[in-house]
């Protein structure tokens, strides 16, 4: 009966390890390849030979030259690198804290509960370029952002407005569309604590802000853990919400300008115009990155969650 | 034994006997109230302070939270207002939360530039084939998963697991130089093109994982006895555990559908032909941001028509999108 069930499963699993062979697992490794790949052209397979450059040139330290000018490119190490970090930093620990603080009041009260549950959800079923376009409306110089604010005239993410304007536009709307999914997830979270603690708490006489911080966050610290590391991964990622509300990588006419790039974005420019060399080494090096934080973000779990 | 004190900082706790125990051996519990006293106030003004402090925390509360409420439900109020506002209206230096003239007219010219049923249909076909394609076989290996034996099982799902962790764009480089090399992106080559939107999505370790804690919760007994009918496993998995998960499967569909609706990324880099483009492509490239003076009006009309059905599925099954996603957080 073992032996029989053994190819069995095997066929079941066989329709999902095709796939995941052709699309995952060889993909993974051809990555890695073609990143140490000097001037590899997909559409002939060809390259010339083994190399470190394409690293050094996604980071700007090398250049290439053409017709006696050796040209670098900038818009990595000057935009894309800068702009993906402070995304992180700025988005990820902010929309935690709104949204903990959403999960908790919520948790907290019984009337028009569902309802007010319904609307926080509501970001989550939107499409990310449409909602963008609508973050752009509130963001035009006479928008309603402007007009609430009294900063009427205030270019936010139009030609000429600067990257700082920018990225705070561009933070603004990349937290309004996190919130949903970490308050569902903190919110069924919290249910699931036992109410004994709050009351322990209580004959403590333990403050709101006391209790947040010394039972609810510490019980919390699994879907905490399970927040931080989803969303350090998916802000390192963000390029749809910027091409959903600049609709292109700069806030300037030219072209060429780039104040707006983040590094999956300067990856999939680079698959189109066929440096997919360049793409790969990007895209390893943002996997490394990655990597490394998730890491540091079991180690200090391990610490710090209490299962 | 009146009076049972015991102290800690200013407090005072101590239970006052209220004729609880007089001649008598049984001490009637439901006449001993305990007294707290903290810096020489009473009972009742303590109790009164509780009572306004817990009023004002959850005025504070709601405060709280209607405004976020209102911060999260701005954008769609803006978005449909925008779409019926002239376009002077829209510029106006003051901004109105009712259109002064509802132009019905933006919908009809949005259509003109947006070309709605084309992207829908190809969305659909997209979504559901991209859809059944990935039940199957999530069904399938999610079943191997929770329900056969095998050498090498707990290391396979290991490996599953861990191809979470890696951003996808590692394998969106190579992907996308398969299907070019295969000959499937050609200008006119709709069912090349069909094929590479639809057939790597037909994969979700993250249903798999799903559906398998799913299928988990069904008892053996259930397995033993269709074995002893005489059954075979695909029998059972079709007949037993397929319609016992029938609510993780319609969460699997409704998510799935939603991430074709929503997904740009990929589809851009495929679909040149602006007649294969999906919903989310053909909403960003039928309004480009280069145009000198975007008409608004029109754009949030074509956005209206993008996000609309969404909402609505969302409202028609609120309890199944909400539960598969909340499902992720629960660690098992």
């Amino acid at each position: 009966m073992e032996k029989k069930n053994n190819w069995k499963a095997w066929l079941y699993l066989a329709p999902v390890i095709i796939l995941m062979a052709v699309f995952t697992f060889y993909p993974l490794i051809n990555t890695i390849g073609i990143s140490f790949l000097a001037d590899y052209d997909y559409t002939t397979g060809t390259s010339s030979g083994f190399t470190f450059d394409n690293f050094a040139f996604v980071l700007g330290l090398k250049g290439v030259e053409s017709g006696g000018t050796v040209s670098y490119l900038t818009d990595v190490i000057q935009y894309a690198i800068p702009n993906t970090f402070i995304i992180v930093i700025v988005t990820v620990p902010l929309s935690i804290i709104i949204a903990l603080l959403i999960a908790v009041g919520l948790n907290s009260i019984r009337w028009v509960k569902s309802v007010l549950q319904t609307i926080f959800f509501m970001p989550y079923v939107t499409n990310a370029i449409a909602v963008g376009m609508v973050f752009a409306v509130i963001f035009e110089s006479t928008g309603l952002w402007n007009y609430v604010f009294g900063t009427m005239g205030t270019d936010w993410i139009n030609n000429g407005a600067s990257s700082a304007n920018a990225m705070f536009a561009l933070c603004v709307y990349i937290v309004w569309h996190a919130l949903p999914y970490k308050i569902l997830i903190f919110l069924s979270g919290l249910q699931n604590i036992d109410k004994q603690y709050y009351q322990a708490a209580q004959l403590d006489a333990a403050g709101k802000f006391k209790t947040l911080m010394n039972v609810t966050v510490p019980l919390l610290s699994p879907q905490i853990l399970y927040i931080m590391i989803t969303s350090f991964i998916g802000s390192f990622k963000e390029y749809s919400s910027v091409v959903g509300l600049i609709g292109k990588p700069g806030t300037s006419g030219d072209v060429g300008y780039r104040n707006m790039y983040t590094i999956v974005y300067y990856i999939y420019d680079s698959i189109a115009v066929n440096q997919t060399h360049y793409a790969s080494a990007a895209a390893l090096m943002l996997f490394i990155v990655i990597l490394i934080f998730t890491l540091i973000q079991f180690k200090v779990s391990k610490t710090r969650v209490h299962y | 034994m009146a009076v049972l004190p015991f102290k800690r900082k200013k407090q005072e706790t101590f239970v006052e006997d209220t004729g609880a125990m007089k001649g008598s051996q049984n001490i009637d519990t439901k006449k001993l109230k305990l007294v707290i006293r903290v810096s020489n106030s009473s009972v009742e003004t303590i109790e009164k302070r509780d009572k306004v402090l817990k009023i004002i925390s959850t005025i504070l509360v709601y405060a709280f939270l209607v405004v976020m409420a209102l911060v999260i439900i701005l954008p769609f109020y803006w978005m449909i207002i925008t779409s019926l506002k002239t376009d002077t209206e829209i510029r106006a230096t003051t901004q109105t939360f009712w259109p002064q003239i509802i132009m019905w007219s933006n919908y009809a010219d949005c259509l003109g530039r947006f070309n709605f049923p084309l992207y829908l249909g190809n969305t659909l076909i997209v979504g559901i084939i991209s859809t059944i394609g990935t039940l199957i076989t999530t069904i399938f290996a999610a079943f191997a998963f929770a329900r056969l034996e095998f050498r090498g099982k707990d290391t396979l799902f290991t490996i599953f697991l861990m191809t979470m962790m890696i951003p996808g764009e590692m394998m969106v480089i190579t992907n996308y130089i398969t299907v070019a090399n295969l000959g499937m992106l050609g200008e006119d080559n709709a069912i090349g093109v069909f094929a590479a939107m639809i057939v790597p999505f037909w994969v979700s370790v993250f249903y798999i994982y799903l559906l398998r804690q799913n299928f988990k919760q069904i008892p053996n007994e259930l397995y033993f006895a269709s074995k002893v009918d005489g059954k075979s496993d695909w029998n059972y998995l079709w007949r037993v555990m397929v319609p016992l998960a029938m609510p993780t499967l319609i969460s699997i569909f409704i998510l799935k559908l939603m991430g074709s609706w929503n997904s740009y990324v990929w589809p851009n880099l495929v679909a040149d032909n602006e007649n294969f483009r999906l919903i989310s492509n053909g909403l960003r490239s039928s309004f480009t941001a280069t145009d000198g003076n975007p008409q608004y009006g029109l754009q949030m009309a074509a956005t209206v028509l993008v996000t609309v059905p969404l909402l609505l599925l969302f409202i028609f099954f609120r309890k199944y999108i909400m539960r598969g996603v909340g499902r992720a957080g629960i660690k098992g």
